[in-house]
């Protein structure tokens, strides 16, 4: 394997990502507006990116692991597409 | 002893790298059959998040934040050291791989214990569906205590399953720092180590998305 990164990314890499667990936690005391979860969500999906690139090292010469995480991140929208597709468009129905 | 010899490869690979890229691809593919099996109730919770959004809010912010949060920075951590150790066997130091395994697993148990101790404090907080929850005291905050019962049984199954992910895993990485102890791997030859990796490092970004879907929906200024 001959994708290592060094010691020193590793430790900003984990120091980027305490810093923004601190963020996301402290962002949920502004007082409510709309954007707590989108903002929240997104933050996470920064985090991920971080682990997925630098400490599960997605972005290798091989392109297998590479498809296959974006594979299921398209399985999964389906999923969550479809399924909202069918919820957000039933007009006045409750359940 | 292990690295006494060249490892060698399974006779269906054509070489030792081939071995540990199908290996690694392995582990890739049940990672992706994991999103979708968080997906699915990911999934649920997004359409009664949808359906509920004041309850589930209120709700949440019932949540304790402080030690989700902690657990955040326990488990992160726990990424780092799990890094390391595959970092330090690469290089072929075995010992300081093992004591990051160690380490990684005793930051796992750290994050159960302390998710032992909320499960706890929930239940004396009346949050627990069924064993201990109180209707009237959420009707009194203009929420639907059924609605906010729901939110508490998508809490505990999005929580308890990543515990029970997070055993398996602590339990893993035991038994390979046993092994790494006992000179099973090497530079050369350490996929293993490699693979569960991966498998932490999931297991993390599955926290990494729980936290705020669960703890912070809401504003929680008072």
């Amino acid at each position: 394997m001959n994708d290592t990164s060094s010691t020193k990314t590793y430790y900003i890499v984990y120091f980027a990502l305490l810093s923004l667990t601190l963020l996301t936690c402290a962002l949920s005391f502004v007082p409510q507006v709309g954007w707590h979860a989108t903002v929240g969500l997104g933050i996470a999906s920064v985090k991920a990116g971080l682990i997925a690139v630098f400490f599960m090292h997605i972005l290798t010469a091989d392109r297998l692991p590479w498809l296959t995480l974006l594979a299921g991140i398209l399985w999964f929208s389906i999923l969550l597409g479809l399924t909202l597709a069918d919820y957000l468009t039933r007009a006045s129905l409750s359940y | 002893m292990a690295n006494s010899h060249a490892a060698t490869h399974w006779h269906h690979f054509d070489d030792l790298e081939h071995q540990q890229q199908a290996t690694l691809f392995g582990m890739w593919i049940f990672l992706a059959t994991e999103i979708l099996i968080f997906g699915g109730i990911f999934t649920g919770y997004t359409v009664y998040r949808i359906a509920y959004v004041a309850d589930f809010e209120v709700a949440s912010r019932q949540l304790n934040l402080w030690i989700g949060g902690i657990n955040t920075l326990v488990l992160l951590t726990s990424s780092l050291t799990m890094v390391l150790a595959i970092h330090a066997i690469r290089q072929g130091r075995s010992h300081s791989s093992a004591l990051h395994l160690l380490l990684t697993a005793a930051l796992g148990t750290t994050f159960l214990a302390f998710k032992a101790v909320e499960y706890y404090l929930d239940y004396r907080e009346n949050l627990v569906p069924l064993f201990a929850f109180n209707p009237a005291e959420w009707a009194a905050l203009n929420v639907r205590p059924e609605h906010v019962q729901l939110f508490l049984i998508f809490y505990y199954f999005l929580t308890g399953l990543h515990a029970i992910h997070l055993l398996i895993g602590i339990a893993v990485v035991l038994i390979l720092a046993w092994m790494m102890h006992r000179d099973h791997f090497s530079a050369e030859y350490h996929s293993p180590i490699e693979s569960w990796g991966l498998y932490w490092h999931f297991i993390d970004v599955v926290w990494v998305f729980l936290l705020p879907l669960l703890y912070l929906i809401g504003s929680r200024a008072t």
